[in-house]
């Protein structure tokens, strides 16, 4: 019978030394990580034969929709449910995310990515006390623009391999900055359009973009990241320009 | 109410990396150029700029100030990174190594060249003439520190002006990204074949 080889980082918790553990798992088809990560749950005995504990990690959706179960897998940073075992080589090194405080083994906090949404304004802004009526029209081509922008699952593979996210650094991320774009595209959101630009000019905004451009290249929604903040760099360009202008 | 000085800072570290940094960058290149059409004509054109009573203030407000700024403020911002160039291979990513490590080489070899060629002179009174450049540069040690700080200087600049115009909005998509990336390199060539002539008129 086949076998799958799995090398896996990992801590107890989040004051614990990390140690690696391997497994071997048996081969079925169309495997992916998660489904070798449940076979180890079944029977959480190592290599050397030892008894030890199930692997910790998250999942959710298993369709690369919700982002939860990224972790970096052979170096790169990526969806487990989405990672088949025949397209890796093996041993399958799985490591948890670096740019996140870490909960268990595998398991991770993104929060910081939410405060950030929150930050920035990512919400179009409609509650009232009556009736405001259908919203306003938004044009094909905007649709077209915007809409993988929409399909961000705050995964946080942009931010994992952003030389600007870590813990020296107050950077937002890549994943907010496309946020503002999209919201800023919508005709209601667009009414607190400055308000979004102005979040991004100031402390852990867009200035700190090193301009590495690895986000676009992990992004496995394709958000064409790199361009947003181009766009993004120029708005907040002619922004910072008027308001100081026009006092 | 956000607070802008962040933004400003590092929009300034851009902007001053291009001017004044930058534009004296050239300036300084084509005054060495004058090299190649014989050792009078570079200390003519040297005495022609140090006959001026302005060029102190320049030499401090425009150069020493702005590159003192762009220097040590940009060591801050390399600090602050943490690269990855290893584990994501791609070109951007590597550019983005190399422009730290650059950086570092120009602010030393810039440092260094700045206190032997002009502050010490402040305290020796020597004058800087052809004839001084050429004991340094006959020198093969000296030499080849100069070839390295001046091409990791050009360097620093030809991919910060690809840097500059992503920054401010210029170039935004992939195409415009593209073509700003040969011209840029194609500003390191030509800039590095010059430099490298100049120095190699002064041996
Ligand atoms: S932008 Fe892409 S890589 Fe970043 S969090 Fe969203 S989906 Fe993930
Ligand atoms: S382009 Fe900017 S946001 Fe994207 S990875 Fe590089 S530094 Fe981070
Ligand atoms: S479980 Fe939702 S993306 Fe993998």
């Amino acid at each position: 019978m086949k076998e799958v080889l799995l090398k896996i980082k990992r801590q107890d918790n989040p004051q614990t030394k990390p140690y690696w553990e391997e497994f071997k798992v048996p081969l079925t088809p169309k495997m992916n990580v998660i489904s070798c990560l449940l076979e180890i749950q079944k029977n959480p005995v190592n290599v050397k034969g030892q008894q030890t504990t199930p692997i910790v990690w998250d999942c959710n959706c298993l369709e690369e929709v919700c982002g939860a179960c990224t972790m970096i897998i052979n170096g790169i940073a990526r969806q487990a449910c989405a990672a088949l075992v025949e397209n890796l080589t093996q041993p399958i090194v799985l490591q948890p995310l670096t740019k996140f405080p870490l909960v268990r083994d595998l398991m991770v906090d993104r929060i910081k990515m939410f405060e950030n949404l929150k930050k920035i304004r990512a919400w179009v802004p409609i509650d009232g006390t009556y009736y405001l009526g259908p919203g306003p029209k938004v044009s094909q081509s905007v649709q077209e623009k915007v809409y993988p922008i929409s399909t961000c699952m705050t995964c946080g593979c942009c931010m994992e391999a952003c030389p600007y996210v870590n813990n020296k650094s107050n950077y937002m991320g890549p994943t907010a900055m496309a946020q503002v774009y999209l919201f800023n595209s919508h005709p209601t959101g667009a009414m607190e359009k400055e308000k979004r630009l102005d979040a991004i000019t100031g402390d852990g905004g867009i200035a700190d973009c090193g301009k590495a451009l690895n986000c676009e290249r992990v992004c496995p929604k394709e958000i064409p990241l790199v361009s947003i903040i181009g766009e993004l760099n120029r708005q907040t360009t002619f922004r910072s320009f008027s308001r100081w202008l026009f006092k | 109410m956000s607070v802008q000085y962040h933004y400003i800072a590092r929009r300034l570290h851009s902007l001053s990396g291009l001017i004044p940094v930058g534009v004296f960058l050239l300036v300084h290149l084509f005054i060495n150029s004058f090299v190649l059409k014989g050792p009078e004509a570079y200390n003519q054109a040297v005495e022609l700029l140090n006959s001026s009573a302005v060029t102190p203030w320049l030499e401090v407000f425009l150069i020493g100030i702005p590159i003192a700024y762009h220097g040590f403020y940009g060591l801050w911002v390399t600090y602050v990174s943490k690269t990855n160039m290893f584990r994501y291979q791609y070109f951007r990513n590597w550019m983005f190594y190399l422009q730290r490590i650059t950086a570092v080489i120009t602010l030393i070899f810039v440092l260094w060249h700045v206190y032997v060629l002009r502050i010490a002179r402040i305290f020796t009174g020597t004058e800087m003439t052809y004839d001084i450049f050429h004991q340094w540069a006959s020198n093969p040690n000296y030499f080849v520190i100069y070839i390295i700080g001046f091409l990791a200087a050009i360097f620093h600049f030809a991919n910060g002006l690809w840097a500059f115009a992503f920054s401010w909005g210029i170039t935004i998509g992939p195409e415009s990204r593209k073509i700003w990336t040969y011209i840029c390199v194609l500003i390191f060539v030509v800039l590095g074949i010059a430099g490298i002539n100049i120095l190699t008129a002064f041996k």
